[in-house]
């Protein structure tokens, strides 16, 4: 009875391990039944079809499903104005699961037996890479609406999130005018915070800016005790957070509880939008600081108008964030190109695209016809009182993507 | 801020964290012999009471302090029902168990989702428990401190209570000898039963505390049951000094590593410690002797 009784727990920690690891396991098969070489976009009615593909289940859920609103809003307030080149919008929805192999195969179904003219969607950069070769073989249309690591640019992709040179290095550039000379960087343990810290790294070391320790915590750690112990012991000026999500709740928490505060060392994240803040807990985010592209503040017509149609769709306690925002412009981007084409064709749209641009709530973006990135204003935010993000810093125009930082001097070697 | 000082107390504070979670389990797990996956569960469950109490009772101190009883009532209450319901059929058969329990887990999980919803609620920290005591050089969060009390007590109360009452008597007699227990006259379905009321409240218990420390959302309890199973283990089976042993040592030992490599290597070098303890000790720090038949 005894030998057993220590076997058995290894087992129960090998089917922990084991289930978390394992997915549905179903063949993507993308263009595999005869491929069309031309594409079955139907534009003779006074509609037409485009695809809406979130993770409405699973564990990206809670943050895909907000997209889908505001796309869905979108395309509401394009129908009520009346379509895109006078034809309605006839969304078809599609669930990715949180599982970038189902996002493969809706997205092959879309686009071969729903024949929609675009589709719209996608969050984590797995979900995006497991998509790019289905468009790019269907030579299809995907609009990817959040902020993401760069290096990736595909001509069947516009990604109206930022890339690294509109959210991380205008975040440096921030804290440098503020006079700080030392970082430290805390991260996650995945791809998105160790690309983001090389690029950080790369640019600190060129601006004089000390890094003074980067650490990173497995995906959903919760015992930051020794972690924020490294951070006070290094007393850098500021600490650059790309942690993920609940892991920020511990982080935070223990960061307030050792006495450390937004006025001797600021956190500045990029992955804490106005979602994000309620969860957190106002308390422990208070004078922070976030990097994005837009926030639910933005005091502009279109962004007023944009919140109050947001939540006289979808309740008044809710709240836009910056991906929100994003995915709600690509919709509007599309309807610009498609109406500079005159086409709803995929090359022709292509074509157009370089140019458009679109007075969004974030201000005005403008689509880099090289790219498919979107031109856009830094916002550096500061967490306020009220659980919203104020602006207390923007770069004096918008930005251009470079995806690959070429522009960058500092930036050379990091793109492979 | 002194660095071995600072470590020192932030591995007694993870070790104590380690403690409240597996206190619970080292009964069920440790004196019953069920290997209970759901256990994480009751922990969240708890870390919810203490949620719903707060948005009922606004103070956050009052609702604290409430809520420590009554997630100990809701995690004990799911525990039973648990028991009664599923696990008493398959004492004996622990693979089944395993895969049923695991199977509860993810209802539970579903469950909060649905009512709850999937991303993490804020619980506020009272006033009186933000914030730190400086000592010397040495910040020492107050929350932190009160988890270490809350876990001392816990022990404490869990360690009377087995020695010196006639319940404690009556759970150790039938963990040690059933049969004879049953010929004396114990009811020994009523002792499971409560066995696992005390350690499944205990999980409640652990998870109103980890509210303090951590996001309360609906995978709260996947992220201790591992590390759960791990200090029972390791402190040998069935013996709740073995327990905070190994819960403490962990705890120093993920401390110490991690502020001398990084968090994703502790992790990685503490299961080899333990793995490779167990190799000198398959029974744990402290083995039980039984004089059972079985």
């Amino acid at each position: 009875m005894k030998i057993p009784r220590t076997v058995i727990p290894v087992m129960a920690l090998a089917l922990v391990v084991g289930t978390a690891g394992c997915g549905a396991k179903t063949g993507a098969k993308a263009g595999a039944d005869g491929t069309p070489s031309t594409s079955c976009v139907d534009t003779s009615g006074d509609s037409v079809k485009i695809g809406f593909l979130d993770s409405l289940s699973g564990t990206m859920a809670i943050s895909e499903k907000t997209v889908n609103d505001s796309l869905n809003l979108a395309a509401q307030e394009i129908n009520a104005a009346g379509g895109v080149k006078g034809k309605k919008l006839q969304i078809v929805t599609e669930d990715g699961a949180s599982e970038p192999k189902t996002f493969a195969e809706k997205a092959t179904k879309l686009i071969q037996s729903d024949c929609v003219a675009a589709v719209f969607g996608g969050w984590t950069s797995s979900s995006r890479k497991a998509m790019l070769p289905v468009f790019e073989a269907n030579n299809a249309l995907l609009f990817y609406p959040v902020q993401y690591e760069g290096l990736e640019s595909s001509k069947n992709i516009f990604y109206t999130g930022a890339t690294t040179n509109q959210q991380i290095v205008p975040a440096i550039d921030y804290l440098a005018s503020q006079g700080k000379k030392s970082l430290f960087l805390v991260g996650s343990d995945y791809v998105f915070p160790r690309t983001a810290n090389k690029i950080i790294k790369a640019y600190a070391k060129s601006k004089g800016i000390e890094i003074k320790g980067e650490e990173y915590a497995p995906l959903g750690y919760t015992d930051f005790s020794t972690i924020v112990n490294k951070v006070s012991a290094a007393k850098a000026d500021a600490v650059f957070n790309t942690l993920n999500g609940d892991s920020n709740v511990a982080f935070f928490k223990q960061y307030k509880n050792v006495g450390l505060t937004a006025q001797q060392m600021p956190v500045v994240s990029v992955s804490i939008a106005e979602e994000e803040v309620g969860g957190v807990g106002i308390e422990n985010l208070k004078g922070q600081l976030t990097a994005w592209n837009y926030y639910q503040t933005i005091d502009s017509p279109q962004n007023v108008k944009f919140v109050k149609a947001f939540k006289a769709k979808y309740g008044a306690k809710r709240v836009t964030s910056d991906p929100m925002e994003a995915a709600y412009t690509s919709l509007y981007l599309w309807k610009a190109m498609v109406e500079k084409a005159g086409s709803f064709n995929v090359a022709a749209v292509q074509k157009a695209a370089g140019g458009v641009t679109f007075k969004a709530p974030e201000g005005t973006v403008k689509v880099n016809g090289d790219n498919h990135h979107v031109a856009k204003t830094a916002l550096i935010g500061r967490i306020g009182d009220d659980g919203l993000i104020h602006t207390v810093w923007k770069s004096p125009a918008p930005i251009e993507p470079d995806p690959y930082l070429k522009g960058y001097v500092w930036a050379k070697g990091l793109a492979k | 801020m002194s660095g071995v000082a600072g470590q020192l107390f932030a591995g007694l504070s993870l070790g104590s964290i380690l403690l409240l979670a597996a206190l619970g389990l080292s009964l069920t797990f440790g004196q019953m012999g069920v290997i209970n996956m759901a256990h994480g569960e009751f922990v969240m469950a708890g870390a919810f009471t203490a949620y719903v109490v707060q948005q009922v009772i606004s103070d956050a101190g009052v609702s604290l302090l409430l809520s420590i009883p009554l997630g100990f009532v809701v995690g004990g209450l799911l525990g039973v029902l648990l028991e009664a319901t599923l696990i008493r059929r398959m004492y004996h058969r622990p693979m089944d168990t395993l895969l049923v329990t695991f199977g509860v887990s993810l209802i539970l999980q579903q469950v909060a989702r649905d009512v709850f919803g999937a991303p993490s609620v804020a619980v506020a920290a009272p006033a009186w428990l933000s914030g730190s005591l400086r000592l010397g050089t040495v910040e020492l969060p107050v929350g932190r401190l009160f988890i270490l009390g809350l876990a001392a007590v816990c022990v404490a109360a869990l360690a009377v209570c087995m020695r010196y009452t006639v319940l404690g008597r009556r759970l150790r007699a039938t963990v040690q000898n059933r049969d004879l227990a049953e010929t004396l006259g114990i009811s020994t379905r009523r002792s499971d039963r409560t066995t696992f009321f005390i350690g499944s409240g205990l999980a409640g218990v652990a998870g109103v505390a980890l509210t303090l420390v951590g996001s309360t959302s609906p995978t709260l309890g996947t992220g201790y049951i591992v590390d759960a199973f791990l200090v029972v283990v390791a402190g040998g089976i069935g013996q709740i000094k073995g327990t905070v042993l190994a819960a403490f040592g962990l705890g120093l030992l993920q401390a110490t590593l991690e502020y001398s490599t990084t968090a994703s290597i502790a992790k990685v070098l503490v299961f080899i410690a333990v793995v490779a303890f167990l190799q000198v000790r398959p029974n744990g720090i402290y083995a039980v002797r039984s004089r059972s038949l079985a």
